[in-house]
């Protein structure tokens, strides 16, 4: 298209979108984010089928397409299934201070693993396997944050 | 399967930042190339699919937004968001429907018009993960753990992989980012999320790239030289991350077992000439040899320690460079497909490996590859 480009700038324009969300947490969210918020549990549930403990919940057994009947009231503290320490991040992603970890966590009395942040370790001092315990947040809102991190189980390894 | 064949095909070159083209004029390139390369105008095209994500194009319905640009104006369009080799699956089926003898697909992806961070994160749930901060590398590290420590792979079995494929890209025109690398500046390269290492890493990049696929009928018209679909499958894993067993490739493995037996193929390891793959991290590409059937589980970092996936070896993988030396995404997935029909045909350039009879694309969808899809390409119906 021509030689007139040469010492041009090309035309570049910023922009932004911003647009409202509601996401619902339906009433099995709703519950799981309450009991987060009001009593510091974890909640799953369980298939009434196969039995087996979904955290985090939902309301159908994904593997036999029955529904989940139960609710179970899971530990607080779970075993590390595999993590990742987090060196770069956009500064609009990292909610904690570099750096941090992220885990797949398996809470005791769940079936399935769940993710959220660590922090609180020492530099190499997380193992697949090790013991988890979540820290909670003073105040929470019913959202999965209400949950600041998970960090090593003191005294356990 | 009724005989379907891939009669033209167009990449542009991938970049890091095209800022002479937004993107209808790359798919604009694209789907020139290919109409030229098939010998075909555009009215002999009789559908159109367009493939893209809305929120890398920042816009809705980003897929109609390119309609000029890929001359599908008064013609049937149908979309799909996702990867290339997916909307290249259902190009094939709509001609398999029979109402339609030739098909169109085309995909753009400009990486450099937004963060990808911020991108990738919005693919995870927003009640549950995604104010966590996760996104694209910090999931994939998590995934890399899981796999690298179940099997003993080592950080240098991953880093030979980056070298092989940065080195491949000098033979690739189109590739953005080759690299004379050693394994040792690969370990040396500092960790975004560990394992994963910067040089373990696909950059960001901007590229379109088309297919036209054709009937058996149409394909005999036309001058090109067709590359016919042996066998397509794709099958897909969990969404939530903590679901799924992280070292597994069931759903490839599935998608795979279902390609192979389209194309009447009982042993990959021995009938497949060429393997392109989704390497967008160094470890996708020994745990996805592994799901696509080329060695046995956990023995993909051996296969590449052995330089059998070399450009000289038994089993070339990504002489094309691999994603990890330009990674448009969407459009990363039907560069694989191309890139095999290049083979096939044996119009690779500098790159051509002697004697691809029957090759073999990958592409994947969704956080830690959720999502597979397999095709199997040969030079015979």
């Amino acid at each position: 298209m021509g030689d007139w480009r040469e010492d041009q700038e090309l035309v570049v324009m910023e922009g932004r979108i911003k647009v409202p969300y509601r996401w619902f947490a339906g009433e099995v969210g709703t519950r799981y984010f309450e009991s987060l918020r009001d009593e510091r549990k974890f909640l799953g549930t369980k298939c009434g089928a196969c039995g087996k403990v979904y955290h985090i919940p939902r309301r159908n057994c994904p593997d036999c397409f029955a529904e989940c009947s139960e609710w179970v009231e899971l530990g607080s503290a779970g075993t590390l299934e595999t993590y990742t320490v987090v060196r770069r991040q956009h500064p609009q992603l990292a909610p904690l201070p570099l750096p941090y970890g992220y885990g797949v966590i398996r809470l005791d009395g769940a079936d399935t693993g769940f993710l959220h942040l660590l922090y609180e370790f020492e530099e190499g001092g997380l193992a697949t396997g090790m013991r988890v315990e979540a820290v909670f947040a003073d105040e929470r809102e019913g959202r999965i944050l209400d949950v600041r991190y998970f960090r090593p189980t003191k005294g356990v390894s | 399967m009724e005989p379907v064949a891939i009669v033209g095909v167009g990449m542009t070159e991938m970049r890091r930042e095209r800022k002479a083209d937004g993107y209808a004029d790359l798919v604009y390139e694209a789907t020139r190339k290919a109409l030229d390369d098939a010998g075909m105008e555009i009215a002999e095209v009789d559908n159109v699919i367009t493939v893209s994500n809305d929120f890398f194009d920042g816009r809705t319905i980003s897929s109609m937004a390119v309609q000029d640009a890929c001359g599908s104006f008064d013609k049937n369009v149908s979309t799909v968001e996702g990867d290339g080799t997916f909307g290249a699956a259902y190009g094939l089926m709509r001609i398999l429907s029979g109402s339609f003898g030739t098909t169109l697909v085309c995909v753009h992806h400009k990486g450099s018009e937004s963060q990808m961070p911020l991108i990738t994160n919005a693919m995870f749930d927003p009640l549950y993960e995604r104010f966590l901060g996760i996104e694209a590398v910090s999931s994939s590290a998590l995934q890399a753990r899981a796999y690298m420590e179940k099997y003993g792979i080592t950080e240098e079995q991953c880093a030979l992989v980056s070298v092989k494929n940065h080195r491949n890209a000098f033979a690739n025109p189109v590739a953005q980012l080759p690299l004379e690398l050693t394994v040792e500046q690969v370990l040396a390269s500092p960790y975004i999320a560990d394992p994963i290492k910067l040089l373990d890493c696909c950059p960001v990049s901007d590229g379109a790239s088309a297919v036209i696929l054709a009937s058996e009928e149409r394909a005999k018209k036309l001058a090109a030289k067709p590359v016919w679909v042996k066998g397509v499958a794709y099958c897909s894993d969990a969404y939530h991350l903590g679901d799924r067993d992280l070292s597994d490739v069931r759903a490839l493995e599935e998608a795979a077992r279902k390609a192979y037996a389209m194309a009447g193929i009982g042993d990959p390891a021995r009938e497949v000439d060429l393997v392109e793959l989704y390497d967008a991290f160094t470890y996708m590409e020994l745990m996805w040899l592994e799901g696509l059937g080329f060695c046995a589980r956990g023995e993909g970092g051996k296969l590449t320690a052995s330089g059998d996936t070399a450009p000289g070896g038994r089993l070339p993988v990504n002489v094309s460079g691999g994603c990890l030396s330009g990674n448009p995404v969407l459009v990363a997935g039907l560069n694989r497909v191309i890139e095999c029909v290049l083979q096939v045909r044996g119009d690779a350039g500098e790159r051509q490996v002697d004697g691809v009879r029957t090759a073999v694309a990958h592409g994947i969808n969704g956080p830690c590859g959720q999502s597979h899809c397999v095709w199997v390409l040969g030079g015979e119906k």
